[in-house]
């Protein structure tokens, strides 16, 4: 059993990296991820990783040296939070159409404007179709354990495509919690050595990254980058039995919490769900059949397999700490796309919360979970779309 | 009249000592002595220490992104030319995740006054090296110390022809009032330097360390020169020069854009505007 300590999420997530050892690492602070590379630098500078830190001069630089560090054939790494993600965008793409296996801890963060730097989801979900492995986690111990899974889903040969770790900025990123670390060994193999393919300092085989490709053929790399995370799917699940294997905790594509008889389901992503697993145990004990899933990939998004999880549930709520204005929030769209794809057809509601860092409550989920029940009753939903605490 | 209370903001949350509130206090002040009312300028900033200026005064202002004070300020100046625009940023902001647009800025010659807080550090951040972080210095995040060489703002603006470069210090405001006044009344795009201590995360660069450098440029400088300014500009180190390094007189983007020449944009009734008359504007 690896040792035990109490750290922050960042200290969690520059220790995996660290365990990692990436051949490069290059970055740019903002708050709240700022932390990873400030802790990575200093194991950088007492010579326990063999990184290249490559510190540069915006987000668009940082992922741009990932991509040229990455393409010349070695394992990289980074992290970021919200206007440093947004910045990075148009790269993110080269990033993902070039099948390079970078792995981002991305430390969600509101956007601007108006500016804020606390947690929400905006950046993550803004950076949903930029065709990156999406891997989200609830608190330090799964983004821990999720970095050390996304390097091996991004790296797998039949994928090779980037991926990056999700938590809360602050209400993880910054709060201090119990957690077991791997030993230095375990991950060693675990991630196991790199292999790159195709690397550009292969001076024998010389390749061209990014050459022109007009309607001819753009569309066949298209759906060869669709087919390629789409098999991410299985792989996250045959990682994560690996992972299992060595660590003790097991993960999927996504956890059910109390779901397998819930007539009432909710859906709440990251640390919110620990809140909300809290609330469905109170309402459990008082009878009533309600049930939490909390995804964890969310790109590919495991549609079939969400389905199947909510089947029993007639009514679902569907809570979203990111906003797609003038729609419905990202995560309802796909828990709603899930369930009409599977002919099944639950009343299903969407509550916005947490914008900007707001604290989400227990009684926020309560009376989420009430308005659930009455909408079993009744079989009707009066709002579909509602955001919840907000000061009128 | 007006004074420089009637500038007077929201409490500022910046460390005990910072060179960024003597660089405030003497803004207000040159402001009130250029009889300029908190309804006739626009401050406009990015994000980081010195970006919190703006939160910190009386007057329009503008909060944008990192490193875009001066393409929204461009936008700002060419909607109201009538009006004075001051960007405020900090080194990083400006010289680093927003670089290019110092450069387009100076090249279009855009009447903004560009007011750089150089605490040679991220601030904001707590303590990561910017472009204006001396070669070797160590920091949280460049444990090697700076690989880089310091950028050199005043070089690179009398290279790129920048119509009015200065460089002024926190420690010295009476200097500091008169450099943001000379930069205020200058007709053009005007960088002002500020040399600013940052008490917490820059432990090289002090009160002290500028204190034992910093010397008024003397009046035999002759600012027009522009070789004679690249070598005043090019001047760092046991000796640093403050004062006007670099000044010229040519048009700005507002005189070459005809149809804003004569009426800023926001005065010009749109009822009255002929079409033909617009395009003839232009030929
Ligand atoms: C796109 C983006 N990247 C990073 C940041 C985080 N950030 C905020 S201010 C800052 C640097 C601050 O340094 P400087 O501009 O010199 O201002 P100072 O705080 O020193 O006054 C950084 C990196 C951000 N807000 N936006
Ligand atoms: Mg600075």
């Amino acid at each position: 059993m690896g040792k035990k300590l109490a750290i922050t999420g960042n200290q969690a997530v520059a220790e995996a990296m660290k365990q990692i050892n990436p051949d490069v690492c290059a970055a740019y602070p903002i708050t709240p991820s700022t932390e990873i590379m400030q802790r990575f630098a200093s194991f950088v500078s007492d010579g326990v990783v063999d990184t290249e830190l490559v510190t540069v001069e915006s987000e668009h630089s940082a992922m741009s040296a990932c991509i040229g560090a990455s393409a010349a054939g070695g394992r990289v790494m980074t992290a970021t939070s919200s206007q440093g993600l947004a910045l990075m965008w148009e790269m993110l793409h080269i990033a993902a159409g070039m099948r390079l296996p970078i792995a981002m801890a991305l430390v969600n963060r509101a956007l601007s404007a108006p500016i804020n730097i606390h947690g929400d989801h905006s950046d993550g979900m803004g950076s949903r179709d930029c065709s990156w492995i999406q891997i989200y986690s609830e608190n330090a111990q799964e983004a821990y354990d999720n970095i050390f899974q996304a390097v091996r889903i991004a790296e797998h040969e039949e994928i090779r495509l980037p991926a990056m770790v999700c938590m809360d900025g602050f209400i993880i990123s910054h709060s201090i919690e119990s957690m077991e670390f791997l030993p230095d060994e375990v991950v060693r193999d675990f991630i196991g050595e790199f292999k790159p393919t195709n690397p550009l300092l292969d001076v024998d085989k010389p390749v061209t990254y990014g050459p022109l490709v007009l309607p001819d053929y753009y569309i066949e790399f298209k759906k060869a980058q669709h087919e390629a995370i789409k098999r991410a799917k299985k792989v996250t699940l045959d990682v994560a039995k690996e992972f299992e294997k060595v660590s003790g905790r097991s993960y999927g594509l996504f956890e059910s919490y109390r779901l397998d008889d819930a007539e009432i389901a909710i859906v709440v992503l990251n640390s919110a769900a620990g809140t909300a697993k809290d609330v469905v145990d109170a309402f459990r004990d008082k009878g009533i059949k309600v049930g939490l899933l909390k995804p964890r990939l969310f790109r590919p998004f495991p549609y079939e397999e969400v389905a199947d999880a909510l089947g029993s549930a007639r009514v679902i709520g569907v809570f979203d700490r990111a906003d797609s204005f003038g729609g419905f929030g990202p995560m309802y769209m796909e828990i709603a796309s899930a369930m009409i794809a599977s002919g099944s057809s639950p009343v299903m509601i969407n509550r916005i919360y947490g914008l900007g860092g707001r604290d989400f409550m227990p009684e926020d989920a309560e009376a989420v979970i009430k308005e659930l029940v009455e909408i079993a009753d009744t079989g009707k939903a009066t709002t579909l779309k509602e955001y919840i605490g907000v000061r009128e | 009249m007006v004074t420089s209370r009637d500038f007077e903001g929201r409490t500022p949350a910046w460390c005990p000592g910072c060179g960024n509130f003597p660089i405030l206090k003497t803004l207000k002040e040159a402001l009130a002595e250029l009889d300029i009312e908190p309804h006739g300028i626009t401050v406009v900033s990015g994000i980081g220490q010195a970006a919190k200026l703006p939160h910190y005064m009386r007057c329009h202002t503008f909060n944008g992104l990192h490193g875009r004070t001066l393409p929204v300020a461009t936008g700002i100046r060419l909607a109201n030319h009538a009006m004075p625009v001051i960007a405020v940023a900090g080194d990083g902001d400006c010289y680093g995740e927003g670089g290019n647009h110092l450069i387009h800025a100076a090249r279009r010659n855009v009447n903004v006054k560009l007011f750089v807080h150089d605490n040679q550090v991220y601030g904001l951040t707590k303590g990561q090296a910017s472009p204006t972080t001396m070669e070797g210095v160590v920091t949280k995040t460049q444990p090697f110390g700076s690989l880089s060489e310091a950028l050199n703002p005043l070089a690179l603006a009398v290279a790129l022809d920048c119509s009015f470069a200065a460089r002024g210090y926190a420690g010295d405001t009476e200097q500091l009032r008169h450099l943001m006044k000379e930069a205020l009344l200058h007709k053009g795009f005007a960088l002002l330097d500020i040399l600013q201590p940052c008490v917490t995360f820059n432990r090289v660069n002090t009160y002290q360390w500028y204190g034992e450098r910093v010397y008024r440029v003397s009046g035999g400088h002759d600012p027009t020169d522009r070789i004679e300014a690249f070598r005043k500009a090019l001047e760092w180190g046991d000796r640093i020069p403050t004062g006007i390094i670099y000044r010229n007189v040519r048009p700005t983007l507002e005189e070459r854009i005809p149809v804003i020449r004569d009426v800023p944009l926001v005065a010009m009734p749109q009822a009255q505007v002929d079409p033909d008359r617009l395009m003839q504007g232009f030929y």
